[in-house]
């Protein structure tokens, strides 16, 4: 017989605890982070130079197709080194490059070394291993995406606190600014603002992006702090004389941040197809810089040469994440919210 | 019923006012001095005095302000930088085409889904549904991009089904020929959305006490699903395809551009591509008043299918 009036100090779970027992009992959700886990993974890897720090190394012969197609016939004569040019009296450069050929083999760049003709999932037009170049793209598309949508909810939740937590004119300014934003159709405001902003960047897709998409979180962050704002512990903090900026954010921020994540896992899914669609167009990464939209934009040639690795394998990749990020977003909404359910 | 229309439009003189006050601060300040761009390469500063005399661009801040109102009231923009045309006639011409192709899109993407959300909804929980779902969730993963690259080269480019791109004088002719595929590109890539979120809007009404009442007095399923479900469901979205018109019109761009269809999503790209700043600014100032009205219009359109909602 248990004794009925031993007091256990049992610690109630909190909000983020609950959530997290919600996800694990998930098993699509626990699946899908599982592959976002490995995504970002790929993204340390890859922006600490561990892996595809290579990829520029045109280490195959132009459009070497995939290991489990075979090698090109055609492409093959071309791995092999050119046939040594037999001496000629009356080139007068020869000796030139005689020397500078010697030069680049002492220094590694081996002008004639064999290329490869098959890489696992083949290479592009300028013989880049294409694993290695869809790695090395989703490190700029996702970060792209992360750090813009980063930026769109911190904008939001400011603007969504201001208005929100004072109310009166200070709102009244927030909610016309909101209306003149989501007057212009979302994709017009991007591109008008890359128009505007002449520079290319990946600093700049990251600003277009998140300059422009705030207005969604705005509105839930609002609604939160209009409900927040009256509960009783504010109210303590008030009486306690805490000043308007920690209620705000010191208070109230924890108690909302949950939507400000979930609002973030959405926003992530919409940035990096953004992000696709204007490198794609020319207006996203500089030249030099590779992302999945730029990987397309090569792809959409080689498709009619009937090169169709490279496109398979950028759109594969974003397919992919993109469906794992959307299914945990659902499932990270359903498990902070359950009242939506 | 007027005095509520007159309000509404009175409320978007505000919202108006800081759409032109937002785009002519993104073109006059953030994006730096026109007349340089224009000048081009070669310029000297008696060419670049030249234009931005012609612009307005020595006028203190307001009366550029004002230009740019003017230009708005009178639609007229003056020529676009590129080629010359006037702006006006860029906006007027690029329409039709446009149209061709977002007309039946709509209607098609509308129609098939809601009565896939219908049929889904009526299923919910089942295997069917999951699997319908998943799907979605996959497709809508898959870029756009992937989406025209693909159809155009599998069934134009090698089996030789449509056109690959092309437009051409006549209504019919574009719309039959050039305007299929886009079309059908069109339906694979937004079907997946609408089709999630129509059957959010249906699940919202099937838990509804008048369906059980229905039930109740024993009418056919088929019956509950097609009159007193559809009514209330199309509620939200005829909403929702209503204030998404104006957007769709831009929306359509990749189609247009893959397609070379002359519309006005085209004609987006190729003016931001040429740094076109006239044909920009008319098209978004416009489309803004655009997607007002269109909300103004989806709200009325509210209280026409039901009854219940008075506008006040």
């Amino acid at each position: 017989m248990t004794a009925p009036f031993v007091h256990h100090p049992a610690v109630s779970p909190g909000l983020w605890t609950l959530a997290w027992r919600r996800l694990r009992a998930d098993r699509v959700a626990m699946a899908s982070l599982a592959v976002v886990c490995v995504f970002l993974l790929s993204v340390v890897l890859s922006a600490t130079g561990v892996v595809a720090a290579d990829w520029e190394d045109e280490v195959a012969v132009n459009y070497a197709p995939p290991t489990f197609v075979g090698p090109d016939p055609a492409l093959a004569a071309l791995a092999q080194p050119p046939r040594p040019v037999p001496p000629n009296a009356f080139d007068p450069l020869a000796a030139d490059i005689a020397a500078l050929q010697a030069q680049l083999a002492h220094q590694g760049h081996a002008a004639h070394a064999v290329k490869r003709t098959t890489l696992p999932f083949g290479a592009d037009k300028w013989g880049h291993d294409v694993v290695r170049k869809t790695i090395k793209g989703g490190q700029t598309s996702i970060v792209v995406g992360l750090v813009a949508a980063f930026l769109a909810v911190l904008l939001g939740t400011l603007f969504g606190a201001l208005s929100g937590f004072y109310g009166g004119r200070v709102d009244d300014f927030f909610n016309w600014f909101y209306s003149v934003f989501t007057a212009i159709p979302s994709i017009l405001m991007i591109l008008t603002v890359a128009a505007v902003l002449q520079t290319k960047g990946v600093l700049t897709i990251v600003l277009i992006l998140g300059l422009t998409g705030w207005t969604g979180p705005y509105r839930l962050m609002r609604a939160e702090y209009i409900k927040h704002k009256a509960r009783e512990y504010v109210m303590a903090a008030d009486a306690i004389g805490a000043s308007s900026s920690r209620k705000m954010f010191v208070h109230i921020f924890p108690n909302v941040s949950h939507v400000a994540l979930v609002q973030m896992s959405i926003l992530v899914v919409g940035f990096i197809k953004a992000e696709v669609i204007l490198s794609f167009l020319g207006f996203g990464v500089p030249v030099g810089v590779v992302s999945w939209g730029s990987m397309l934009n090569e792809a959409q040639n080689e498709l009619l040469l009937g090169k169709w690795w490279q496109l398979t394998a950028a759109a594969t990749a974003m397919a992919v994440l993109v469906t794992a990020f959307s299914l945990f977003a659902d499932a990270l909404r359903d498990a902070l919210d359950p009242k939506l359910k | 019923m007027l005095a509520y229309i007159l309000r509404r439009l009175w409320q978007m003189v505000p919202t108006m006012a800081g759409v032109v006050v937002l785009v002519f601060i993104l073109f006059n300040w953030v994006g730096g001095d026109p007349s340089y761009l224009l000048a081009g390469k070669m310029a000297d500063a008696r060419a670049i005095a030249n234009i931005r005399a012609q612009l307005g661009l020595d006028e203190p801040w307001y009366v550029q302000l004002a230009i740019f109102a003017r230009q708005i009231v009178t639609f007229d923009f003056g020529n676009a930088w590129a080629t010359g045309e006037p702006v006006s006639h860029i906006i007027q011409t690029r329409l039709g085409p446009s149209l061709t192709v977002l007309v039946p899109l709509t209607v098609l993407e509308t129609t098939i889904g809601i009565a896939l959300a219908l049929a889904v909804a009526f299923v919910r929980g089942s295997l069917t549904d999951r699997l319908v779902m998943v799907a979605c969730t996959v497709g809508m993963s898959i870029s756009i991009l992937v989406y025209i690259i693909v159809f155009q080269y599998g069934l134009a480019y090698k089996l030789g089904l449509f056109p690959v791109q092309g437009w051409g004088e006549h209504f019919t002719e574009n719309l039959l020929r050039y305007a299929t595929l886009p079309i059908l590109i069109g339906l694979a890539v937004s079907l997946a959305p609408t089709l999630r979120l129509f059957r959010s809007f249906v699940l919202d009404e099937v838990g509804q006490d008048y369906v059980r009442t229905a039930r109740a007095k024993g009418l056919a399923e088929r019956r509950i699903v097609w009159v007193h479900v559809l009514r209330n469901a199309a509620i939200p979205i005829i909403t929702y395809v209503m204030a998404n018109l104006p957007a769709l019109l831009i929306g359509a761009f990749l189609l247009e551009r893959f397609f070379g269809i002359p519309g006005i999503g085209r004609e987006v790209i190729l003016a931001v591509e040429r740094s076109d700043f006239p044909v920009i600014k008319a098209i978004t100032v416009y489309v803004a008043a655009a997607t007002m009205v269109f909300n103004l219009l989806a709200d009325l359109m509210y209280q026409a299918v039901d009854p219940r909602v008075q506008l006040t």
